[in-house]
């Protein structure tokens, strides 16, 4: 009890003594205004169960979810040890479920190493270099935001081949121009400051500039608007497979899986509803949560 | 970014070009350069798609000989700068070649197609429109209260929900369950064809001829997709107005006409709202661009005979004439609903001037 007390006053105090305190502080009251908003937090549940329903699935899943079983396709929620209930080759939809958690995050989480890191080079190339650089990457971008997304992803998606990896990319080739808009903002408010100066004046390059003192200072912004994609891009790769272009069968995809339950929507609704359902979770668990780091990491934008 | 760049150029031109000259120049240049990269983003997809565009002219039991005439007439054999030129030239003339799937010009198919998306996605933001505006301005002016937190409540969901999914439910309860509306689909069988075509969207076609018949069973096949796509926009015009109307509320100009004893009606609708306008077309304009691109996934699940189910089932084709034209045509929209509300800003807003 004591030491945690001593941790949180080390956390709380006023004056902290190295770097390391002051930023761990700086978490730590970010942590505690997070935990106050109890819709971020339920969101935030919502991901770890996500997350520890992908990694035990093995574990948690009641039946093989690629084994066929026609003698007991389509039975309702509950029939014969189906949680719930079966899809139309007989497959276990609540072991499915799991699976397909696995293939959401890895989708998410390829799109996350790729996109914002993009948008982030080419974001802080263009503010600080200024110029004409400026102007032919902001065009680029400008070209890239006037896009429609879904089309775009749809006729890269056309151009590359259906599956889940051709999917994140093209999901990722639609998704950098906001991020790249967002760290050029930050990149041109950071670049005239004084302590800019300073570290120019002590010799430092560009490229050490931007990747150490002006990337640091982007990522607050970017973590935000990450999280309030999330929900979009999870939308995305599910509208992608839901029309054949993501994950193929039998990958239990949750979009493919919709798509398959898509034929029996009017007799046997369980099929097409539930992974429905898991979707909608998802997405809105990560729009709570980024509402929330927003109101932590950008108490400004939050008032609006 | 262009915008200033010209008026630097302009700069040095000196005073003679009027402001207005040098802005719709800069104007026409963004316009331009958007445009050809849109091309070369699709002419590059076409390239690296593993079709050979040759075999998909000839078929595959064509001789050698035949193949390398093919090959030249498409003038692949020409750099491939050339061939971008080439493809600049024909798509500019409104040539996006033949579609595979339907043997017919992609143009022809398009214009075919495209009046259908459009009667969606104009009810679609009409609906958004009419029930976001009032939801968005509420919820600023009584903010807090239970109609800020519906306004939120519907805000999060439709940011949330897949549009596929959400349309399925609709389908099994609205059609499936309850019979409310008519199923997939634009109008019943028996009321094929009786109208003849004038805008090619069939509600204003019905309208226009007197078939009143055919305008009820085209509006209950449309209803359900329209208030789905509705519902969309309707989530984001409200989240817009209500942040748009927050701002104008908390400024001085606000306080100082309820000090004046200004009737509350009036200081939010005559005052405020009044400030709100341009902004509020701009977003207006761009929800109505998010529903021609939306109408992709809502097209397949109403079997919608619109532009978005044209292109996805070109893609499953492999029919990339059909699937790069379509991407073009909405593109072009896009960019130009764009550019649309750029302009109105500029014009409109004394503060941008």
């Amino acid at each position: 009890m004591s030491t945690s007390q001593g941790l949180r006053a080390w956390l709380l105090t006023e004056e902290p003594t190295s770097r390391r305190q002051a930023r761990m502080a700086a978490w730590y009251k970010g942590w505690l205004t997070l935990r106050s908003n109890t819709l971020a937090m339920l969101g935030l549940m919502v991901l770890v169960v996500l997350l520890l329903a992908a990694i035990f699935a093995p574990l948690l899943a009641t039946h093989d979810p690629f084994a066929q079983d026609l003698g007991q396709r389509l039975l309702a929620p509950g029939e014969g040890g189906h949680l719930l209930g079966t899809d139309s080759l007989g497959r276990d939809i609540y072991s499915r479920l799991l699976y397909g958690a696995r293939i959401s995050i890895y989708i998410v989480a390829l799109v996350v190493m790729v996109a914002p890191v993009v948008g982030l080079i080419v974001g802080t190339v263009a503010g600080y270099a200024g110029g004409w650089i400026d102007v032919l990457l902001m065009r680029m971008t400008d070209i890239f935001l006037a896009f429609p997304r879904l089309i775009l992803a749809l006729a890269f998606v056309a151009a590359l081949g259906a599956g889940i990896e051709n999917a994140v990319l093209a999901i990722s080739l639609t998704a950098w121009p906001p991020y790249a808009r967002i760290a050029r903002a930050e990149t041109l408010t950071i670049r005239n400051s004084d302590y800019i100066h300073a570290i120019r004046l002590q010799g430092a390059g560009p490229l050490r500039i931007v990747t150490q003192h002006i990337w640091p200072l982007c990522i607050s912004s970017l973590v935000i608007r990450v999280t309030l994609d999330m929900a979009g891009i999870i939308l995305t790769a599910a509208g992608l497979g839901f029309l054949g272009l993501g994950a193929q069968p039998p990958s239990p995809e949750w979009g493919a899986m919709i798509s398959e339950g898509r034929k029996y929507i009017l007799d046997s609704w369980w099929v097409a509803t539930i992974p429905g359902i898991a979707i909608f979770s998802i997405s809105l668990a990560f729009n709570l949560l980024g509402d929330g780091l927003r109101d932590v990491l950008d108490p400004k934008e939050g008032q609006s | 970014m262009a915008d200033q760049n010209a008026n630097q150029t302009g700069g040095r031109l000196g005073p003679p070009v009027p402001l207005w000259a040098r802005k719709s120049l800069a104007t026409v240049a963004t316009v331009a350069a958007t445009l050809l990269g849109l091309l070369f983003v699709t002419f590059m997809i076409g390239r690296v798609m593993p079709i050979d565009p040759v075999l998909a002219v000839i078929g595959e039991r064509a001789t050698q000989e035949q193949y390398d005439a093919t090959f030249r007439e498409l003038g692949l054999d020409q750099p491939l700068l050339v061939q971008f030129g080439i493809y600049v030239g024909d798509v500019l003339q409104g040539e996006f070649g033949k579609s595979i799937r339907t043997g017919q010009e992609v143009t022809t198919d398009i214009a075919r197609v495209f009046p259908a998306t459009l009667e969606l996605a104009t009810l679609g933001t009409l609906i958004g429109v009419i029930l976001g505006v009032p939801l968005g301005v509420l919820a600023a002016v009584r903010r807090g209260s239970w109609i800020d937190q519906v306004a939120r409540f519907v805000g999060l969901i439709g940011y949330s929900m897949p549009i596929f999914w959400l349309g399925l439910v609709g389908l099994l309860i609205f059609y499936g369950i309850l019979g409310w509306v008519a199923g997939p689909g634009r109008l019943g069988i028996f009321y094929q064809g009786i109208v003849e075509p004038i805008t090619g969207m069939i509600l204003v076609d019905a309208a226009l001829r007197g078939e009143w018949t055919v305008f009820r069973n085209a509006f209950s096949h449309i209803i359900l997709p329209a208030a789905l796509l509705g519902y969309y926009s309707l989530a984001y015009i409200s989240r817009m107005t209500r942040s748009f109307m927050l701002e104008q509320l908390n400024s001085e100009y606000v306080t100082t006409a309820r000090v004046k004893g200004l009737s509350e009606r009036h200081v939010i609708w005559g005052h405020a709202f009044r400030n709100i306008r341009i902004q509020l077309v701009t977003v207006i304009a761009l929800a109505y661009a998010n529903l021609l691109e939306g109408s992709v996934l809502t097209e397949i699940i109403f079997a919608w005979p619109g532009l978005g189910s044209y292109i996805t089932t070109s893609l499953l084709a492999n029919d990339m004439n059909s699937v790069l034209g379509g991407t073009i045509v909405i593109g072009t929209i896009f960019v130009g609903i764009n550019i649309f509300s750029d302009l109105l800003y500029r014009f409109f807003d004394p503060r941008a001037k």
